[in-house]
């Protein structure tokens, strides 16, 4: 059946994006910023990998390991050096230093590793099992399941945890949140590295997913997953989850039954025309501004 | 009372010295003496715009003072930061109500509860034994401010559902949950009906026995004023009009003037 293999397929995908939303959702909940570098610290997350594994023959598991540690201190690092000054500062400044961090971190890519793609070596077995007359391979199960995981723990944290408890008491006010005693800066530093090290997760998977490791490689999925977020509703966990799924189905089903080519417009479509309906996307909260 | 107690030479809990801040060429609050000691209830009153709630950001450190002095436990609070002040021992709460609307009941007076929990993200991630310890430690006596504030009822309902003065009674189960050593009440009666008001002034008496720590509360009630208030600083234009007990300040004609006029 190829309907059940395509949505299987599209869920694969979106649970990659799934994952990289997450980042932009959750540092968008604390921070309210919208992090455009997000999707090169998956790019500075594969190169990492790819050199732990080429270079150094890691084992997969210790190649994820080590991406996501060096995604983890780049992400806080960034948040201290180019976003942390910025605390005060109008919203517009902070999103042009995202995007400046964004050039910054593809050119110093290029400059480090050359603009030349290298291929990323296929680390997951390429066989699979098949569902009835769907096949499925052992990559997309790795990567649905690696979504539910994070989900699931991510859930866990957020809201059983007493850093997860300030984390939403900082997303809602961080000024009363301050004088309960919480240190909001050391809570939007551990956001930026929860979300880097799930950056360095999905990193991984898309880099096995697409064998090309490059200095503008996170730039596409990055601008998809934001897609996602703000399609599921930004700032709200779940709402990455669904919209990175959904995102995910769609551009699959867009590929397989209209056209290749046309895939991502159709993607943009589909935002554009949920957005004129829920302007506060699937699963986000309307904001009640008080008179 | 608190008169006998600095005649023993006892240190105020609180000592706040020639405070003042401007506000660009706006003085908003100018020469304040206030002390406030070991387990009193201490009021601070004045007309609409006298500035009281800008004392209470003064005292929290949400704004620096432009001059003055405003020591703590005995210590000097120059360049303390809102959370150092509040790891300090002092708790507020606010005016305008500022929960967080979209977290439970219980889950509001837990984040109270950060910097007393004793353990790291890593535990928490860990799933060490030592987080589900002081996870159910917390869970247990955030439930037993619940109780205090009779809000036990209400945990697990969202903070923003619930009516405007088990709101106000929800801040101030979440202030004591940092576990201060003076609580700052900014109006905590504003909204209530007399009844209300009744028991809110049996509960903040009781939380000053039950938990020993001093209070001082911004309020326009009078009668909870000179009901609880062991001692009231009137405030007028930024500046301190009068100081005593209750009776005092009742017949301060200074007093009357500035709340009705000449």
């Amino acid at each position: 059946m190829q309907f059940l293999s395509y949505l299987i397929n599209g869920l694969g995908l979106g649970s990659v994006y799934a994952i990289i939303a997450l980042g932009y959702t959750m540092v968008y909940g604390i921070a309210k910023m919208l992090n455009f570098a997000h999707g090169d610290i998956i790019m500075v997350g594969a190169y990492i990998a790819f050199f732990a594994i080429t270079k150094f023959s890691l084992p997969l598991p210790l190649a994820v390991l080590a991406a996501m540690a060096v995604c983890t201190v780049l992400g806080v690092v960034i948040e201290r050096l180019a976003y942390k000054p910025l605390r005060q500062a109008p919203s517009l400044a902070v999103l042009i230093t995202a995007i400046g961090v964004s050039y910054f971190l593809q050119n110093g890519a290029q400059l480090l590793w050359s603009s030349s793609s290298k291929v990323f070596p296929s680390v997951i077995s390429t066989g699979g099992i098949s569902l009835g007359s769907a096949s499925v391979s052992y990559l997309t199960l790795i990567t649905i399941v690696t979504c539910i995981i994070v989900m699931v723990c991510l859930t866990l944290f957020i809201n059983k945890t007493k850093t997860g408890s300030a984390m939403r008491a900082c997303s809602e006010d961080k000024g009363a949140s301050m004088l309960m005693g919480i240190n909001v800066n050391m809570i939007i530093s551990i956001t930026f590295a929860i979300g880097s090290g799930l950056a360095a997760i999905a990193s991984v998977l898309l880099a096995s997913t697409y064998p090309s490791v490059y200095p503008t490689m996170g730039s596409m999925p990055g601008i998809k997953a934001f897609t996602a977020a703000v399609f599921g509703g930004i700032g709200s966990i779940p709402g990455a989850f669904v919209g990175g799924l959904l995102l995910g189905i769609i551009e699959i089903f867009a590929k397989a039954y209209i056209s290749t080519q046309l895939s991502d417009a159709i993607v943009f479509g589909v935002l554009i025309l949920i957005l004129m309906f829920k302007p506060t996307g699937l699963l986000g909260k309307k904001i009640n501004v008080k008179v | 009372m608190a008169e006998k107690m600095a005649e023993n030479g006892k240190t105020p809990i609180l000592d706040v010295q020639e405070l003042g801040i401007d506000f660009g060429g706006l003085t908003a609050v100018n020469d304040l003496n206030l002390q406030v000691f070991d387990g009193e209830i201490a009021g601070l009153i004045g007309p609409n715009g006298a500035g009281k709630t800008t004392v209470f950001n003064l005292l929290t450190k949400v704004y620096k003072p432009t001059r003055g002095k405003i020591f703590f436990d005995g210590k000097d609070t120059a360049g303390k930061s809102v959370v150092d002040i509040n790891k300090a021992g002092i708790a507020r709460t606010f005016q305008n109500i500022r929960l967080f609307g979209n977290l439970s009941v219980l889950d509001n007076v837990k984040t109270g509860f950060h910097n007393v929990t004793p353990y790291s993200p890593i535990t928490a991630i860990l799933r060490l034994p030592k987080f589900f310890a002081s996870e159910k430690e917390i869970d247990e006596k955030a439930r037993d401010l619940l109780k205090i504030m009779e809000l036990d009822g209400y945990a697990d309902y969202l903070a923003s559902n619930l009516p405007y003065g088990a709101q106000r009674r929800l801040e101030i189960a979440r202030a004591l949950a940092t576990n201060p050593k003076l609580l700052l009440l900014d109006e905590p009666a504003a909204g209530m009906n007399p009844q209300e008001t009744e028991e809110l002034m049996d509960m903040i008496r009781f939380v000053r026995d039950h938990f020993g720590i001093a209070i001082l509360l911004i309020e326009h009630d009078m009668k909870l004023v000179m009901g609880i208030c062991e001692r009231i600083t009137v405030l007028n234009y930024g500046m301190m009009l009068a100081q005593g007990t209750p009776e005092e300040i009742q017949s301060n004609p200074e007093v009357i003037k500035a709340y009705l006029g000449d």
